[in-house]
């Protein structure tokens, strides 16, 4: 896989949401995606964005385009130092939540997106990674 | 500080008028045509209370009780800059710009005594750049100033509450709906819905980009809120692609949506037992209601 862009930007406010979702969306919109793998990105991104916020006490993302066999896409890559995620099996299913939201940012933004990754360490923090190819 | 700033306290005393000029002069370069009216008087300000901060002997202290004039010239100056739009560097040069006439000043006065010379210009170099330093602060905290005042009225602007007709009320979103937003939005809401007896609101999500979980959650705070001041919610706008992301996402709005607001409209109406007619249609049907008589009539005849 071929790295073309890379950008990296802290998450650590809301408004950070804002501006990732800005630029997920450039760059979605740049490699050709249709209007819904746009949405899609964008919103799968925005979802583990408050999740780095809400749970992983702010982190750092890095988003790039990326290439492999002819194929574009967009990849998003979350990196916190939080408290890392204790069950993973429960974080991931729909509904379960510690926090109050509606327990369907991490379950919901896998299904928006083509590959998924969660890596946590508990007490070191938790790395997410999103892509979204262009079909 | 009386001995690093003799020869500057001297030259205020003697010729404040001319180093007032030259300045002046001096700022023609470097600011603005438009402010350079209000900069001169500024200028002068600032002068006058330079020479209150020599006299009591406190040129070293920007911060001292003699420096209030002074101060408040450049706070005036920064703060009328930052509102018309001067970059940060203009507004700093404002002070900087006098470096030069005030070195020439103390120049002719020190004569040949190349110390006292030294000495007067380290002081007042330190002394202006600490001052360029306050108007910079100002100048930013003008900035944010203007930045706050306009997140404020665009919190307000963008949560409007609108009459469609008796009993029925539409709250257009627009951009993203954070708690902050959120809260603002359900207040407005609910006063309207209880000011103007609404029986249903239609939450229009047009201009919403994006509607992750944390948005759904907070349309579905402010429906159940709604509900409980007894107004029905129908939520309008929904795009296809944002449609077809809530459905991966997982998202179920248990409310009832309708592609656009006027479909909503026309729903919210139909539920109130009211409905919209084609007037050219119905008068059409009267006149053919009439001539159908008239020629039954002629017929008779």
């Amino acid at each position: 896989m071929n790295v073309e862009k890379t950008l990296t930007f802290p998450v650590k406010i809301g408004e950070d949401v804002v501006r990732l979702r800005q630029v997920v969306r450039a760059e979605a919109i740049a490699i050709g995606l249709s209007l819904v793998d746009q949405t899609k990105v964008i919103t799968a991104a925005s979802e583990i964005a408050r999740n780095t916020i809400d749970y992983g006490k702010g982190g750092d993302v890095t988003i790039e385009v990326v290439n492999t066999s002819g194929r574009r896409g967009v990849k998003v890559v979350f990196a916190d130092n939080g408290p890392g995620i204790v069950d993973m099996e429960k974080a991931l299913t729909d509904g379960y939540t510690t926090g109050g939201g509606l327990g369907l940012g991490l379950s919901g933004a896998k299904r928006l997106v083509n590959e998924f990754d969660v890596k946590s360490t508990v007490g070191h923090g938790t790395v997410v990674t999103l892509i979204r190819w262009k079909a | 500080m009386a001995a690093q700033h003799g020869v500057l306290t001297k030259i205020l005393a003697k010729s404040q008028g001319d180093l007032l000029d030259a300045w002046v002069k001096e700022q023609k370069g470097v600011l603005k045509v438009s402010s350079q009216g209000e900069a001169a008087e500024h200028s002068r300000k600032f002068i006058d209370g330079l020479r209150a901060a020599a006299e009591a002997d406190q040129l070293g202290d920007i911060n001292g009780g003699a420096w209030a004039q002074a101060r408040q010239a450049l706070t005036d100056i920064s703060s009328d800059q930052a509102l018309k739009g001067a970059t940060p560097g203009e507004t700093a040069m404002f002070v900087f710009s006098l470096k030069g006439p005030l070195f020439a000043a103390l120049a002719k006065e020190a004569g040949k005594d190349t110390d006292a010379f030294a000495r007067e210009v380290w002081a007042s170099t330190v002394m202006l750049d600490k001052l360029g330093l306050y108007t910079m602060e100002v100048f930013q905290k003008s900035r944010e100033e203007v930045i706050r005042r306009q997140q404020e009225e665009l919190l307000e602007l963008s949560t409007p509450v609108v009459q469609l007709w008796s009993g029925i009320l539409a709250l257009p979103l627009i951009g993203t709906l954070d708690s902050g937003r959120t809260q603002v939005v359900m207040e407005s809401l609910l006063q309207e819905i209880v000011k103007r007896e609404a029986e249903i609101a239609i939450i229009d999500i047009t201009g919403v980009p994006t509607v992750d979980t944390m948005v759904a959650q907070h349309l579905l705070k402010t429906v159940s809120a709604a509900r409980l001041m007894g107004a029905d919610c129908i939520i309008s706008g929904i795009r296809p692609q944002i449609a077809q992301t809530m459905v991966h996402l997982g998202v179920e709005l248990n409310v009832v949506s309708k592609a656009n607001m006027a479909d909503a409209f026309a729903l919210a109406l139909r539920s109130t037992n009211r409905k919209v007619v084609d007037r050219t249609a119905k008068d059409k049907e009267a006149a053919a209601i009439k001539a159908a008589a008239a020629s039954a009539a002629a017929g008779e005849d």
